[in-house]
């Protein structure tokens, strides 16, 4: 695994998060990973189901006792509930959604004519409630968004995410690596600092991953309930001590987009456990 | 409080005298009592404080539970099966609500 302890210094100077090379007895043989394309910078793609125990892992690979079944149970009965003054549900156009979802989940943040700019799945779902369905937008992490986005991502699981970088999305994408490669906040740590220069290695108690997005909305053990990619992102821009975005902000979809990009080719696994 | 959704899985088929495995889980908060808001109160306790596994109306397995429970209660537990029959699994919630499932099984 490619590990540049040079940092860790740096880290340590900002004295208030310890980072340290404890982590490295994790062989990395056991850590299943895929090659990257041309040009990626990583030398290795894994996903962060690979970092979690054995425990967590069992979760996520049972869809029963998976906890986030029962969001992806919610999604799949609204999805063909019918709402708005056009009299529709997700189902009158789309019908079957394991047919007509297949890939979707994989490709999104995707382009949006409309808005000449990069939208991702939930904003996705809410403008079908707003143009076709003449409904109400879902609240960001309200639990019919999260129900809906968990249900129409898991019909997408195992294959693998492709978001598309080129023609009129390079500009976002560009966008997007500059805010995961911009040092933010009171500890000064950009993403990559983290999830490119130290994944594999502890981060106090938990396991740095390479921060891939292919298990959102994750069930997280913490949380005790399904989040959205824009929730975690949030989070990770506290524990840094700065200032987030707001959850659905172009900021966001940006970064959710450059994200795709890293995990390039990782199966979807949504929903996936993670702790 | 969001939507309570129960998930239950037993086999729809099984051999007189098999042990079978069922599993339970409900979506719930589980609303400990002991957090308090932003403004300093204290939110009240709402929890499923009871869990009943019915089977043919005799109850074969139930228990309470307590406030340190985590959310989105998971139970599995196993159960002899004789005959043809449905299940009923009943979860009571600290406001007076419960909440219903049933699943048939066929025995041969």
């Amino acid at each position: 695994m490619g590990r540049k302890v040079s940092l860790i210094s740096t880290v340590l100077g900002a004295g208030l998060l310890a980072l340290s090379t404890y982590g490295t007895a994790m062989a990395d043989s056991t850590l299943k990973s895929i090659a990257p394309p041309a040009n990626h910078p990583l030398s290795e793609i894994i996903s962060g189901y690979e970092f979690r125990a054995s425990e967590t892992q069992d979760l996520q690979d049972d869809d029963f006792e998976n906890p986030g079944y029962i969001w992806v149970d919610k999604g799949e009965d609204l999805w063909s509930e019918v709402d708005g003054a056009a009299g529709k549900s997700c189902a009158s156009c789309h019908e079957d959604a394991s047919e007509s979802m297949k890939t979707a989940g994989a490709e999104f943040p995707k382009w949006s004519e409309k808005l000449q700019k990069p939208i991702n799945l939930e904003q996705k779902i809410n403008d079908c409630r707003t143009e076709n369905m003449k409904a109400d937008k879902w609240k960001w992490e309200s639990e019919q968004l999260l129900s809906m986005t968990s249900f129409v991502r898991s019909q997408s699981r195992g294959e693998p995410v492709n978001v598309q970088v080129d023609g009129p999305m390079a500009p976002f994408f560009e966008k997007g690596k500059d805010l995961y490669y911009q040092r933010v906040g009171q500890l000064d740590l950009a993403c990559s600092n983290c999830h490119e220069d130290n994944y594999g290695n502890q981060i106090r108690s938990d396991l740095l991953s390479q921060g891939q997005t292919n298990g959102f909305p994750t069930y997280r053990l913490k949380w005790q309930k399904v989040g959205s990619t824009h929730r975690r992102f949030k989070g990770c821009m506290k524990n840094v001590r700065a200032t987030p975005y707001k959850v659905g902000s172009d900021e966001f979809v940006n970064l959710e987009l450059y994200l795709g990009y890293r995990g390039k080719g990782l199966p979807i696994e949504s929903p996936a456990v993670r702790n | 409080m969001a939507k309570i959704k129960p998930r239950v899985k037993l086999p729809k088929k099984a051999k007189a005298g098999e042990t079978i495995t069922i599993k339970t889980i409900i979506s719930h908060k589980m609303e400990s009592g002991r957090r308090k808001d932003k403004k300093g109160n204290v939110i009240a306790r709402r929890i499923i404080n009871k869990f009943a596994c019915k089977f043919e109306g005799q109850t074969i397995f139930g228990c309470d539970i307590e406030p340190a429970i985590s959310a989105n209660p998971y139970f599995q537990f196993n159960a002899k099966v004789e005959k043809t029959g449905e299940f009923e699994f009943i979860w009571t919630d600290d406001n007076g609500d419960t909440y219903q499932k049933k699943q048939t099984i066929k025995v041969s």
